[in-house]
């Protein structure tokens, strides 16, 4: 059973690394929108570093909305869910292998780059490490949940579009506890560890409740 | 042919628990029409069922109910002498759509299918060399022709042992060369006490073979 799950896990990743796409698109995608945000804004250094971590966190969740409807639409089309379907591996199990190498090639890259665009918005230093750390924990649960959404769209030929504006809601608390921890780092009542650990909790949440939700979905799919 | 023989020989080592699909009074709508209804089949261990019918009979729907992608609008599936096991985990399936992935190369793609499936049995090199295609067995599948690609998905059959064969319309696509070989495939693995139902306008070449003919 482990070697079903490694297997489903490698051959993402291995398609991820050759066939690019998703992950790569993900982080350009992301570069683009921190690049453009501070031309709308004008040359105001205060507003920038103020809002820099609400920037780069709609960036982020922005950029991996883009590339879900491949996520299960892809192994629809070519037959290769039905061999999953016909793996002796929980349906289960073969979700969370895919949504974990979907974090693994989008969400980590996304966290990976965020130290180096907060320059481009003028993230003050102390700020660096937090945000890059809220990305680290939240970008699975935009992952997971996003996962429910993509296998919902799996059988629809034109899915598009329809995932990001059916994922996009469920991660506004996502969202609002990633912003509110990185700017808790920047001074504040709060204190940086009370909305970090809800958003773990939320990504923890999301990885069990994602993957079930998307077998679900993928198993009555007709 | 030659090459295929090595392939068999491994294959009818091996011998498959007593089991029997059992198809009873099977009905299916689609968008409310009604497809088929009233269809019984059943298939032991060493028998070849050859389901027939005009376009739209709802061969493909059967073989999706079959693997429970579709839920039966009537009737039941059973399967005797497994117990708990589904269909599904008991058979492969060869569809129209190969199930490949085209960015991976011939020996990924059946590694990936046989560490899935489960039960291995031909390594991916040598059931790649019993369906003619050793050499392209490190090109991705891509660059592969729809002959080619549906023989590395026919490959899938021996990389991992199970007993039903569920197989839609395996011939098309296929040169007479490798709907031979297909043949000889299909025999080797009935002659291990293997099932097969295939779905199918042509003859599979198996004299054994009874004919279902679903559709009026």
């Amino acid at each position: 059973m482990s070697r079903a799950f490694l297997a489903v896990l490698r051959r993402d990743l291995a398609l991820a690394a050759r066939a690019g796409g998703g992950g790569e698109l993900a982080l350009v995608f992301f570069l683009t929108i921190v690049v453009l945000v501070p031309f709308a804004l004008g040359p105001d250094l205060n507003l920038l570093s103020r809002i820099g971590p609400a920037i780069l966190w709609l960036g982020a969740l922005l950029a991996v909305l883009i590339g879900l409807d491949r996520l299960f639409q892809a192994d629809e089309e070519d037959g290769s869910l039905d061999l999953m379907r016909a793996s002796t591996l929980p349906l289960e199990a073969a979700v969370l292998a895919k949504g974990l190498a979907h974090w693994l090639t989008t969400g980590l890259p996304l966290a990976l780059a965020s130290p180096l665009l907060g320059l481009l918005v003028a993230l003050p230093g102390e700020a660096v490490l937090p945000l890059f750390a809220t990305l680290l924990v939240g970008t699975p649960a935009l992952s997971f949940i996003g996962a429910t959404g993509a296998a919902l769209a799996a059988s629809l030929r034109r899915g598009g579009l329809i995932v990001p504006v059916l994922v996009a809601p469920l991660t506004i608390p996502v969202l609002i506890f990633g912003v509110s921890a990185a700017n808790a780092a920047l001074g504040g009542t709060v204190p940086f560890r009370t909305p970090f650990l809800i958003l773990a909790g939320l990504s923890l949440a999301a990885v069990v409740v994602g993957t079930l939700a998307a077998a679900a979905a993928l198993r009555s799919a007709e | 042919m030659v090459e295929c023989i090595g392939g068999i020989a491994a294959l009818t080592q091996v011998s498959f628990p007593d089991l029997r699909l059992r198809v009873e009074n099977l009905c299916c709508r689609r968008g409310g029409r009604l497809i088929f209804e009233g269809v019984n089949l059943s298939l032991a261990n060493g028998e070849a069922l050859a389901l027939t019918g005009r376009n739209g009979a709802g061969k493909s729907s059967l073989i999706a109910m079959l693997c429970g992608r579709l839920r039966p609008d009537g009737g039941s599936i059973a399967i005797e002498g497994a117990d708990e096991a589904e269909l599904i985990e008991l058979s492969h399936l060869v569809g129209h759509r190969d199930g490949l992935k085209t960015a991976l190369t011939a020996r990924e793609n059946l590694a990936f299918a046989q560490d899935v499936l489960g039960h291995p049995a031909l390594s991916p090199e040598a059931a790649l060399d019993a369906v003619g295609l050793a050499h392209a067995a490190a090109l991705p599948v891509g660059y592969l022709s729809a002959g080619q690609r549906r023989r590395v998905a026919l490959a899938r059959l021996l990389v991992s042992q199970r007993p039903f064969w569920l197989l839609d319309e395996p011939m098309s696509a296929l040169d007479a060369a490798s709907q031979a070989m297909l043949t000889g495939l299909m025999r080797g693995h009935l002659g291990a006490g293997g099932a097969i139902l295939a779905a199918t306008h042509g003859p599979l070449g198996l004299d054994q073979a009874r004919e279902v003919r679903i559709g009026s």
